[in-house]
């Protein structure tokens, strides 16, 4: 077999002129679009892999950068409670967290997208507790996905700094209303350290423009009650009109992408498509692996197989028409899952990826694959892997039911 | 403004009535005082909780005021953003400088266990917002159980009145002289019967320069089994008893605003609640004894911290005399 299809250069427009280069790790560049977006409040708690963020933001506090009120909270609750208040008050509100902070915030994530709050987070993806481990999974980012939240996912220093303005758009939405995580690779992204194109302040202040709400506790006159008491006889409805705006946020997530394209030069979709065109063996994943997984296609191509990749931009909601038609010339389908989905059928984004399929008219077949857990090194090797067992797949026709555990140690191994 | 009962009654305090608390509660009458004292518009938030519940029912809502109810143990935090949202509001000129006031209701449970690090750290922030602890002794939204303000000796529904142990078995927490640890720069206890003082602490409260707390004595009469036309009796005995006294501490300083004496000994008290009858049908003499050393402590220690000297022992005359 031969490759025919031509690999994409990086980087699909020229960046516009106005742009500047600058070399950050991806959480200063998050800290970077904060003081551009220069919200009214933001609450955080320091946690690793976040506090890149936060420690910056307060640089920008202290020197007078920013007119935001930084309210350094005793806890995660509290960030996130923090910023359901301000929110409420018709402020920007934003928070920044990881893993276990997550976790301690769960309570929170349904009341802040229950009273429809357009509060920002960016989660710096880590590994949850027990055992102990700071380092980067997304065991955390896959335990959220059923609170309501918008959920973008990048890959990069750049991705970090261009979603964490585009969320801010989505969120505020009118059509939306809802808040919105902006996930960041724990340590591959947030400690990275690579060239990002920052836009100039105007610009970024003209996109993201200012939040203005329709009501809120700070009014004049308001009579407003958030967080009100439902019965039997309104809660079904209102949660169905929760349900309604996370999935009419779909297009406006693709129309935000769009907008920031036309400013940046840098045109993100929901789902990022490598050598897909004439692909039959693909793997999905979401976030940092991209390049590696890259890597890994060139190197199945190079050994004659067809292969492709589709990465997960937009996690919530899951973009499943999408995705069903990316992979619709698809016979092998191999999903990347850096998370386990402790019982369930199939680990999390598998899963999604599977229901997406189900309704389609020639199913391929799947395989599931655990990596990365616990910061656990990803290497290309794992990939190749991965590939390798694919064409099994492909030659036979067949499929195991569970899935291959990447760069796991058999049993007796000593670590390297 | 002198406060005058005449001119109170004519005055719109923000919170309708038709809310479904019990015949008898307290809760509504302290939220009324606490609004018609105000000078500020007021941005109310709610810990979770029996106000809450019954006053906030979609599509209903009792309050002509703006509130927000978020969880249960995070109304501090609420108030945390809301100033701060404030703030920065003004800051960015995106809304006129207008003196508001930020009071958050939370019970007891809300206040003294499940909110404690949520209220700690608002009050280590110093945000400029005002507590008020409505303080039931107990979790009386779930029905009826024990919380970290709850006495001695009390029957709740999960510190019951058995045959081995006879009622709650732990005192209760000083909460009014935890938050007073903090340093903020007003804390008073008030009662539910008597409107003035409770007023002007709030006015108190709402000019102070930073976070201000108020732990409100409200008795309730479904958790404390007692008829719902003596609220206001019961809140006087716990006061006259020296159980529950009223006091303020201004930037540190002491100040009792009553009783001027402990006038009446706890057992007075104890009969005129139905949580206690165990203890008054003299099964657990100890128990009682304990609270009154309890109640004793406590007052001595607030009365040395007020400045005053000790109190003579009025009741028991014939001890004294035996000098």
């Amino acid at each position: 077999m031969v490759d025919t299809q031509e690999r994409p250069a990086s980087g699909d427009m020229a960046a516009p002129a106005t742009s500047t280069a600058i070399a950050v790790n991806g959480g200063e560049a998050v800290a970077y679009a904060l003081r551009q977006i220069e919200p009214e409040v933001v609450a955080a708690y320091p946690i690793t892999p976040q506090t890149l963020i936060i420690e910056k933001f307060a640089e920008y506090c202290a020197d007078g950068l920013v007119r935001t009120e930084y309210i350094n909270v005793e806890s995660e609750h509290a960030a996130l409670s923090a910023c359901v208040g301000a929110s409420a008050a018709g402020a920007r509100a934003i928070t920044a967290t990881a893993g276990p902070g997550l976790a301690l915030m769960f309570e929170m994530l349904g009341v802040a997208s229950g009273m429809r709050l357009p509060i920002v987070m960016h989660l710096c993806t880590r590994a949850l507790s027990a055992p102990l481990n700071i380092l980067g999974d997304h065991s955390d980012a896959m335990a959220m996905r059923e609170t309501g939240w918008v959920m973008l996912s990048g890959s990069s220093p750049q991705e970090a700094y261009d979603l964490a303005l585009v969320a801010q758009t989505i969120a505020e939405h009118p059509d939306v209303m809802l808040p919105c995580a902006n996930l960041v690779d724990g340590f591959m992204v947030t400690h990275a350290v690579e060239r990002v194109d920052v836009l100039p302040d105007d610009v970024v202040r003209e996109f993201v423009g200012e939040y203005e709400p329709e009501t809120s506790l700070l009014a004049e006159g308001s009579t407003a009650t958030y967080g009100a008491l439902d019965f039997r006889d309104y809660y079904f409805e209102h949660r169905r009109q929760q349900e309604a705006a996370l999935y009419r946020s779909q297009p406006v997530v693709e129309e935000a992408l769009k907008r920031f394209g036309e400013i940046s030069g840098r045109s993100h979709k929901i789902i990022e498509p490598y050598m897909m065109d004439d692909a039959e063996v693909v793997l999905v994943l979401m976030g940092s692996a991209e390049g590696q997984v890259h890597a890994a296609v060139d190197a199945a191509r190079d050994a004659g197989l067809k292969a492709g990749a589709l990465r997960i931009r937009l996690l919530r909601p899951f973009p499943t028409e999408a995705v069903a038609e990316a992979l619709s010339g698809a016979r092998v389908i191999g999903v990347l899952d850096r998370a386990i989905g402790f019982g369930s059928v199939d680990n999390p984004l598998l899963s999604d990826v599977k229901s997406a399929l189900w309704d389609q008219s020639a199913r391929p077949l799947t395989k599931g694959f655990v990596y990365g857990l616990g910061g656990r090194v990803v290497t290309l090797g794992q990939f190749n892997q991965a590939f390798d067992e694919l064409r099994t797949v492909l030659e036979t026709g067949e499929t195991p039911g569970d899935p291959t555990y990447l760069g796991l140690r058999e049993d007796g191994e000593v670590p390297a | 403004m002198t406060l005058k009962l005449r001119d109170l009654t004519l005055l719109d305090d923000g919170f309708e009535s038709g809310h479904g608390l019990c015949a008898g509660c307290s809760e509504s009458v302290i939220v009324r005082q606490v609004l018609l004292a105000l000078a500020n518009e007021p941005v109310v938030a709610l810990a979770t909780g029996c106000l809450e519940v019954s006053s906030t029912r979609f599509p209903d809502t009792a309050w002509k005021v703006p509130l927000i109810h978020s969880a249960f143990e995070n109304a501090a935090t609420s108030a945390s953003g809301i100033e701060a949202a404030y703030k920065a509001l003004i800051r960015k000129g995106r809304m006129a400088d207008r003196p508001m006031t930020f009071v958050v209701f939370g019970g007891d449970g809300a206040t003294y266990d499940i909110g404690f690090q949520w209220l700690s750290g608002a009050l280590e922030r110093g945000h400029k917002f005002m507590y008020i602890c409505l303080n039931n002794e107990g979790y009386m939204n779930t029905g009826i159980q024990r919380s970290g303000a709850t006495m001695l000796g009390a029957w709740t529904t999960t510190t019951p009145a058995g045959d081995l142990v006879p009622g709650k078995p732990q005192w209760r927490k000083d909460m009014t002289g935890i938050v007073a640890a903090h340093g903020i720069p007003y804390v008073a206890q008030a009662a539910v019967h008597h409107w003035k003082d409770l007023m002007t602490k709030v006015r108190k409260a709402e000019a102070a320069e930073g976070p201000s707390f108020l732990n409100v004595f409200a008795p309730c009469d479904r958790g404390w089994r007692y008829e719902p036309e003596d609220t206001m009796a019961v809140s006087r005995l716990a006061v006259e008893t020296a159980l529950w006294p009223l006091y303020e501490i201004v930037d540190g300083e002491y100040k009792l605003n009553g009783p001027r004496h402990k006038s009446k000994p706890i057992t007075d008290y104890l009969a005129s609640q139905g949580r206690f009858r165990h203890l008054m049908r003299d099964r657990e003499p100890g128990v009682i004894e304990d609270i009154q050393a309890n109640v004793d402590r406590e007052w001595a220690r607030l009365r040395a911290r007020c400045g005053l000297e000790p109190e003579v022992v009025k009741e028991a005359p014939v001890a004294a005399s035996a000098d």
